[in-house]
Formats: structure tokens, sequence, C-alpha cells
């Protein structure tokens, strides 16, 4: 008799697709992962769907329309463990710079017939909607925390993702520091570990793609980068990408937005 | 009067969220519409006021399965815009970073999405319980595409070194061996793959489009060249305002680009071979030949096999900008901000991506405007189903479903790219 394999279900919301083409771009790792949990509902990858409940379900995207406030519920109330991957649905992702704006202003930029859009006014994390029992940051998420995450759900452990700045991931790295050494602005002292501090390592500054560690200091970093020469409408942009609607880069880009 | 309607609420095996409908009255097609339902996420918008220097990373998140294209596109864009141009070791490694996305992006549709349909399989995965050792060999292939991503643009999706100008960091040429290694694997495993789909059973259709791609001067194009068709049209990118147009069409609230006075046209592989099959690598060439190619292949159930000749040459161009490879001085060319417009075309790997930029004297963006492939292929895939489909209708309805699914999947749409598709409100049809 086939032994019960826990059941996986992968969900998009506003987003690029980047984060469950992340599961996908474990191509070492995916046969084995398949192997071991039934993928009972990831349209990226497959016409057959099993209905839930779900015992693990991945949600990606940002909450944008009514339709999928209502939709994530449902997502909700079918999964046992509900994981948000990637900064849209950890964080709003880049399409929460609406909520700094006018959406009837953005709407009128794109489109011609305004009438036909359904839109919200903002673009908000899952957290904001329904309980999330594990968030998984990045923009996008890095495929072997990705493996760390649905190995530890299948051990029934807690998964191994360190809290600490992007700052202790350069020191594991060997990397010389980027703002002390040549200059460079960078949001890695109050940005989330997770990357293995891939832009330093390529003599660029953190972008903050991972969104605010657990403890930022953010008003700190801002005096810094202001000596780096960043003024105050390039400040209030730094802290406005890919995670701009954190509450810790949200309000820090807020105090620049005088 | 007998109706009868064929939707598929959620497409499966494409990127995004969309659905189709086909509506026959008396066994003939009144109507085919791909439907999508991708929320809108305004980047032309949030553009604005941002750095020419922002694009690049900002763009990418348009598309985590082609952020090199909005990438290139835009850095090109910019470029122009700034009366830079970038040419030398610089131009080649860019032109390496295209492959590694063409590998990558092209052997997720052939093995992961596209070649299920055509074996009978939900997915790869359930494609693997029988053929295990085909779809390691996509995989890998897939693997060694990211690799050449991760290498140049530090990761695979969404890449960080690439900038307007050149790169943060210009690899070494001992770190390019490896990879050297890795892609003449690869490039084995592209001439099986073309052999394989090559072995498919395609249905016996072709339809007359009107090809659209760039045309390097002597090599297959991905980041630059005149953008041609086989009707003639032949003009620069800066130009593309002036001969393409996108409209909002009743029956859906996305909007298709067209050709003004002319219609509906086709990107992507089909367009890219027809237009560009002599530019091709000899192993291409000789693969596309060996698969019956011929120098036009109307028929889109055959775009797998031309995918898999794109794929065969990127591994061999790949191979070719490693050999060749010379570390450039400085990884980067200056730039100074200045007012202009900008323009590029490039080509991901399904089809030609439009941007153009206008920038202030502080090198802001005061306005953008980006054309997908997918909202310019639109159009045509609609006529694909409105045509095939007719011959279809005495199918049953599981059948017929699946085979109008795998007509919009020949064109590997890319619905989140897409940003100016929305919501459609359905013509129920009577």
């Amino acid at each position: 008799m086939a032994r019960i394999r826990p059941r996986l279900a992968v969900w998009k919301f506003a987003s690029c697709d980047g984060c469950q083409l992340s599961l996908l771009d474990c191509e070492d790792e995916l046969l084995e992962i398949a192997g071991e949990i039934e993928i009972a509902h990831f349209l990226e990858a497959t016409r057959a769907t099993v209905e839930g409940p779900y015992d693990l379900s991945l949600v990606e995207g940002s909450v944008t329309t009514a339709h999928d406030a209502a939709r994530i519920q449902e997502v909700r109330k079918q999964s046992r463990f509900l994981i948000t991957i990637g900064a849209c649905a950890t964080a709003g992702g880049i399409q929460a710079l609406r909520n700094f704006a006018d959406v009837r202003e953005y709407a009128a930029i794109v489109y011609a017939r305004l009438d036909y859009i359904q839109t919200l006014a903002t673009s908000t994390a899952i957290a904001d909607h329904v309980k999330v029992d594990f968030e998984l940051r990045g923009c996008p998420i890095s495929t072997r925390q990705l493996v760390e995450t649905i190995s530890a759900f299948l051990a029934g452990r807690k998964p191994q993702t360190p809290p600490h700045s992007v700052c202790v991931e350069c020191k594991i790295a060997g990397n010389l520091c980027v703002m002390v050494g040549h200059g460079t602005p960078c949001l890695g002292p109050v940005t989330h570990a997770g990357c293995g501090a891939l832009c330093p390592s390529y003599n660029r500054g953190c972008y903050g793609c991972y969104g605010p560690m657990e403890t930022p200091n953010a008003p700190s970093l801002s005096a810094w980068l202001g000596k780096l020469g960043m003024d105050e409408d390039a400040l209030k942009r730094v802290y406005r990408t890919f995670n701009a609607n954190a509450d810790a880069f949200r309000e820090e880009s807020e105090r620049h937005d005088r | 009067m007998i109706v009868k309607t064929i939707k598929v609420d959620q497409l499966a095996r494409v990127e995004g969220e969309g659905a189709l409908k086909v509506v026959a009255r008396d066994g003939v097609v009144q109507s085919a519409e791909l439907n999508i339902f991708e929320p809108p996420r305004f980047f032309e918008a949030f553009l604005r006021d941002r750095m020419y220097s922002e694009a690049p990373d900002i763009t990418a998140r348009i598309c985590g399965i082609c952020p090199v294209a909005y990438q290139m596109s835009a850095i090109h864009a910019m470029e122009n815009a700034l009366g830079v141009v970038v040419d030398g070791p610089l131009r080649d490694l860019r032109r390496l970073l295209y492959c590694g996305e063409w590998i990558e992006s092209h052997t997720l549709h052939v093995y992961m999405l596209h070649a299920p349909d055509f074996l009978g399989y939900a997915g790869a995965i359930e494609m693997a319980r029988d053929h295990a050792d085909i779809v390691r060999r996509g995989l890998n292939l897939k693997k060694a595409g990211n690799a050449i991503i991760a290498l140049l643009g530090g990761r695979e999706i969404h890449p960080i070194n690439v900038r307007v100008g050149g790169f943060y960091r210009a690899p070494r040429r001992r770190e390019l061996q490896p990879l050297a290694e890795e892609l003449k694997r690869a490039r084995d495993g592209a001439l099986a793959t073309v052999r394989w789909t090559s072995g498919f059973d395609f249905p016996d259709v072709a339809r007359d489009y009107e090809f659209v791609a760039l045309r390097g001067e002597r090599e297959y194009p991905f980041n630059q060249g005149r953008i041609v068709s086989s009707r003639g049209l032949d003009i620069a990118a800066a130009e593309y305002d002036e001969h393409f147009e996108e409209s909002h069409v009743e029956h859906s609230t996305a909007l298709h680009a067209h050709i003004k006075a002319r219609g509906a046209y086709l990107t992507g592989p089909l367009a890219r071979y027809a237009l560009n099959a002599a530019s091709l690598s000899p192993i291409a060439r000789e693969a596309a030949r060996d698969a019956g190619l011929g120098p036009v292949c109307a028929n889109p159930f055959r775009s797998i096999i031309v995918r898999s000749v794109e794929v065969l040459y990127a591994c061999d161009e790949a191979l070719r900008i490693i050999d060749d490879y010379q570390e450039p001085e400085r990884p980067a060319v200056e730039i100074e901000p200045r007012v202009g417009t900008g323009y590029a075309a490039t080509e991901a790997p399904r089809g030609m991506l439009y941007h153009r930029y206008r920038l202030n004297a502080d090198g802001k963006i005061a306005d953008a405007r980006i054309v997908p492939p997918t909202s310019q292929n639109q159009p045509s895939i609609e006529e694909d189903l409105k045509t095939f489909a007719n011959a279809w209708l005495d199918l049953p309805d599981d059948a017929l479903r699946h085979r109008c699914e795998q007509t919009i999947r020949n064109h590997d749409p890319c619905i989140s790219c897409a940003t100016h598709f929305l919501r459609l409100d359905v013509d129920r049809g009577g």
C-alpha cells in the first residue's frame, strides 16, 4: 500500500511568479521533494489538482483585489500550515508602492479605461488577512531556504532561517564592508539575512530585498547614508522598493517624505 | 441552434493566471478568448520619479521567469537615452547572460510546461514516473542556464549584478571555465532535446502569421537589432511607436498590440527562427534541418522544436563567448545623467520586449512604457484558437479543452509579465 504523503499546495496572488519558480529551480532536489510530498495543487507545474484540505500551503504574492482578499480566506481554511514565500506575500511586494500614492492616478498612467479596473487601493501582506504559520523572506526567496523550510515541515521542526542582518553574512563571506571600504551606500545593517550577502559580494550595496531584520535601527543607518551623500529623496526611495510596506522600512521612508 | 462552450477556468503550466473560453454555434467557432485575471501591478506608474539606475532592478520584478529580458531592455533603453554605447567584452557578457535566460526559460517550457501535453501527462513530475531520465536531462539543462545567470548575475531570479553601463563586477576568465565544462554537457543534452521533441506527434496545422523579431547584422538576436517582419517591416526600436499600437478591445479588458493598419502579429521563437535562421551556429542549423523544420515553421505546435533549437544555439553561443572572453578593464562605463528619451527592444525567450523611457536632467524617469511579448502575442493566440478549434469541434469536450489549452501553451505566455492585462468580463455568447 502506498504511504500517505503530506499534501502540498502552491498558491499565487499578485506577484511575478519568481518565488514559485524557486521550487522548480531546485533542480537537484525537485524529484526527491516530489517523492516525499504529494503535489496536490501547483498550477505552474501541473494540470492535475487534488481537492483540499492540504497539509502545507505555500503562498506567493500579495492581496490587491477584493476577489483575492476573499480567496486567501478559502486558502487558509483549506490549509493545516500556511507559509508565505517572498516579499510580496510577506510585505506586499513592489506593488505596495501604490500604498504611498493614489491608485487611480497610477491606473490612469497605465490604462485607458479606468472603469475596467478592479483593484484595491493597497497591496498588503498575507498576514494582514489571515494567520500565517511562517514567513520566508526575500525577493526572490532563496532556493536553499525553501528546501530547508519544506524539510523542516516534513520533520515537524521550526525552519532554520537566521534572524540576523546581512552584515553577519558579509563577515561569514569574508567580504570587505562596502560602506566602510569604498563608501558605497548599503542597507545590509538593517536587512534580514538569507541571500548570503549577495550584493556586497559583487561590489554593490545591499538594496534590502529580504526586508527588515528583526531589530533594525534604520534611523541610525539613514544618518550614515546621509553622510555618504544621500539626500532626503534618495533615502525615501532606498527604503521603498520590494519591501516598501514592511513596518520598519515604511516608517523610515515616511520619515524622509516630508 | 447548438451552442457549445469550452472553458478552462484556470490554465495550468503557464506563467501567471489566465483562463480561456471558446464559443461555437452550429459547429462554427464564434469567438475565442484568452482571459487574463492577473491583477494589475502598475509598473509603468511607479517607475516615475525613480532614478534611471533603479529601472533594471524594478522592472526585473515584472517577471520571475524572464527577469534578464526586463533588465537588458531597461538598460539598453537607458543607455540609448543617455547616449552611451557599451561594447566589447561587456556586450559579450550581456549576450552570455541572455544565453543563460534562454536556456533556463526555454528548457522550463519545453520539459515542464509543454512536453507533457504531447506525451499525455498532467505535468513533468507525473512524466518523471515513466521518463525519469528525460526529466533529469531537462533539469540538468535548465540548471546549466541558471548556472550562467547565477555566476554573471549573482542569482537565478532577479539578478543583482547588472547595471546601466555594464556590471557591478565583471567575472575573471578562470571563473568562467567551470561553466564551460557544464555547458559542453548541456550542448549534448540540448541536441538530444531537439531530436526528442522532433519525434512528437504534431497536429497538421499552420497559420499565415506576420512574424516580428529583431535582426542583428550577423548574429542571432538577443539584445540588439532592427525590428523586422515577414511582411517587410524594417525599423529601429525608436520607431516602434510609429508602427505598433495597443488598443483596449471590447471583448477583453486586456490591451492588445497590433501593427497599425495590419493587425495581429507574432513574436517569439517561430518569428526569430523565420527571420534569423541563417544566423544560427552550424550545429543549431544542422539540428534544425535534421528535425525537418525548413526555413520557416508556421505550425505553432512545432514551436517546441524551434525552442529546443534555440536552447542548442544558446549553449553553443555561450561556449563561444566564454572561449573568446577577455576581461574588461572596468566593469562599467561612466554615466552622466541628461535629458533624453531612450528606446530598446530585446528578445525575451517568449518574444520581443519593448521599453521606452523619458528622462529628466537629474536622471529621474519622467515616463515609462513597457510592451511585453505576451501582450503582443495575445491577438495571434486568440486567432490560433479560433482557427484551429473549428477542426476539433467533434472531439469530446475533455480532448477539445486540452487541445485549446495546448494551443495557448504553444506560445509560452507569460501572464505576470503582461503588465497591461486586466480582468476580463466574459461575454456568455448567448
